[in-house]
């Protein structure tokens, strides 16, 4: 029977678009309507870790769930500060189980927004965030101005469905009744379409906001003529155009926080906005790139108080970025086993971490196989959240949406896997 | 040096076995100017090399990027030239990494060869 679910929830990136129509027959999805080429890519699916496997002599071999969730349990117990990893593209309550199972073994979680957004979370931390809904923005939002984020390629459904190019209340005529500016070190998609494109030198963030906010605090004339590059009469018209807008708001993406400054380029870029609303409205938002690693960020702040990198070791939560985050504790070797959930670090984290996780005991938990399958020593499959398993998951703006489950499955929830494994780490200890 | 999520590179990150995923995060892109200045073309390849590692990419042009700066789709390739410095924050530095480009007749490894290197 050939079934068409509307209103279905898109799994990929932060903007969590939730008008996708998917057409299911005999249990297969077949056709995907509506979404972004990542998004459809996702949806559609493609080939799966097809069963739990165990490492043997250096080689995966085909094990039950019950033996992969017993050996993930003993090396979680034998190891003295296991490191649990990912929560990105996974559900609020998988996190929640990620948790309990951190405070049995004294592990540490830590989420992929450490090497993504993490420092933006430690900018707002320091200054506070003048933020509006992503609806606020399409509604109102005149002047749209991208910093250091390229959605036509990372989120390529935003500027339709938020931002410059969608329609809002105040905003009938969409892309013609805003203005679109684009700070980038590179010409990019969305450079394309937008009113003015400002090419900054790498890793010269910092001081274009700095000089920004001199303009806009009336001391234009204490700024040299040239600012790393960029002349001063080109930033006086960039801030007018800030300051002359209705309702303005800043996206900003990793361009700030993998660059030099880091958290220092956000921290700055919330004064400037604070700044901003002495004249207009302002508001700025981080380009979150998971579905859902601004949930995994809240589920973890409101058990922990922490919003990443919580180290349970102490018996009570402890946070310091840059000793309880992945790439740290990888890279000093302060972990000696890892559990890595919806995510893939051995593609995404440097080298030198990289080759740290070979070193030690790891238990992959994913739908798919990808370059992490070889280094881990248990691989356990699990259902696609959204799309085989139900659950919550925060929009990028903070919105909380519910995942529906599409089809069946014959592969257990990751909520299914981490209880089973916290079961097994209970028994065990108990044993002990 | 910079990476960053590209198109090709998001709609294979969840199939990164697949070839349109290893295709693009293999890929180093250069300006016009630097493209025409290496004397490369169609199937050459480039040997970076970082204070970090090294590896090698296939060569690519991306007209939007200025002359001295290479961008390279976020992946194994690009952090075998990344290091694990976070300057206390946690944030390794994956963009604004100096390299060393030079064309190369060494092949791009295949992705099992690439990670498993040296072990």
């Amino acid at each position: 029977m050939r079934l068409q679910i509307e209103d279905v929830l898109c799994t990929f990136c932060g903007c969590l678009c939730d008008d996708i129509r998917v057409e299911v027959d005999g249990g297969r999805i077949e056709k995907v309507r509506g979404a972004c080429r990542l998004g459809s890519s996702k949806i559609m699916g493609h080939s799966r870790i097809k069963s739990p496997m165990i490492r043997v002599n250096g080689e995966l071999r085909e094990a039950s769930y019950e033996e992969a969730y017993r050996k993930a349990a003993e090396i979680l117990v034998s190891a003295k500060h296991p490191l649990l990893y990912g929560w990105a593209s996974t559900t609020c309550e998988a996190l929640k189980k990620g948790i309990l199972l951190a405070e049995e073994i004294g592990g540490v979680v830590d989420t992929t927004a450490t090497v993504c957004h993490g420092p933006s979370i430690i900018g707002i931390e320091e200054k506070g965030l003048v933020g509006s809904t992503l609806g606020q923005i399409k509604n109102r939002a005149d002047l749209i101005v991208f910093w250091g984020c390229n959605p036509s390629e990372a989120h390529p459904r935003h500027t339709l469905r938020y931002s410059s190019n969608a329609s809002g209340r105040f905003i009938p005529e969409g892309r013609k009744d805003r203005k679109v500016l684009v700070i980038d070190v590179r010409e990019t998609r969305t450079a394309r379409n937008a009113d003015r494109f400002l090419r900054i030198q790498p890793g010269t963030d910092y001081e274009m906001i700095s000089a920004l906010r001199m303009i806009i605090g009336g001391k234009a004339e204490s700024l040299p003529e040239d600012v790393a590059g960029v002349s001063r009469k080109e930033l006086v018209e960039i801030a007018e155009m800030m300051r002359s807008a209705k309702f303005g708001a800043i996206f900003f993406g990793l361009g700030l926080t993998h660059s030099r400054g880091r958290y220092k380029n956000v921290d700055n870029a919330l004064s400037l906005v604070s700044e901003l609303n002495s004249h207009t409205k302002f508001v700025i938002m981080a380009m979150r790139g998971h579905y859902n690693v601004t949930g995994a960020g809240q589920v973890l702040a409101w058990s922990s108080g922490y919003p990443m990198a919580v180290d349970y070791a102490r018996g009570a939560p402890y946070y310091n970025p840059g000793e309880t985050s992945c790439c740290d504790l990888l890279s000093r070797r302060d972990v000696d086993a890892a559990m890595i959930i919806a995510s893939d670090p051995a593609s995404n984290l440097p080298r030198g971490c990289v080759e740290a996780l070979a070193e030690m005991p790891v238990i992959q938990i994913d739908p798919f196989e990808n370059p992490t399958t070889f280094f881990a020593d248990v691989v356990i499959p699990s259902a696609i959240a959204g799309i085989e398993a139900e659950g919550t998951a925060y929009r990028m703006d903070g919105l909380s949406l519910r995942l529906r489950k599409l089809v069946d499955t014959e592969y257990p929830s990751d909520v299914e896997i981490l209880q089973a494994i916290l079961d097994n780490v209970r028994r065990l200890r108990d044993d002990n | 040096m910079i990476s960053g999520r590209t198109l090709a590179q998001g709609a294979g990150c969840e199939d990164k076995m697949s070839r349109l995923y290893i295709d693009e995060v293999s890929c180093c892109y250069l300006s016009e100017e630097d493209y025409r200045a290496l004397g490369l073309s169609d199937g050459m390849n480039l040997l970076l090399t970082s204070p970090h590692g090294s590896a090698v990419l296939r060569a690519g042009v991306d007209k939007g990027l200025p002359k001295g700066m290479v961008f390279i789709p976020m992946g194994p390739w690009a952090n075998m030239l990344t290091g694990t410095d976070t300057k206390g924050c946690g944030m390794p530095g994956f963009k604004g990494v100096e390299v060393e480009v030079t064309p190369t007749d060494e092949k791009v490894l295949d992705i099992r060869e690439l990670m498993l290197r040296g072990r």
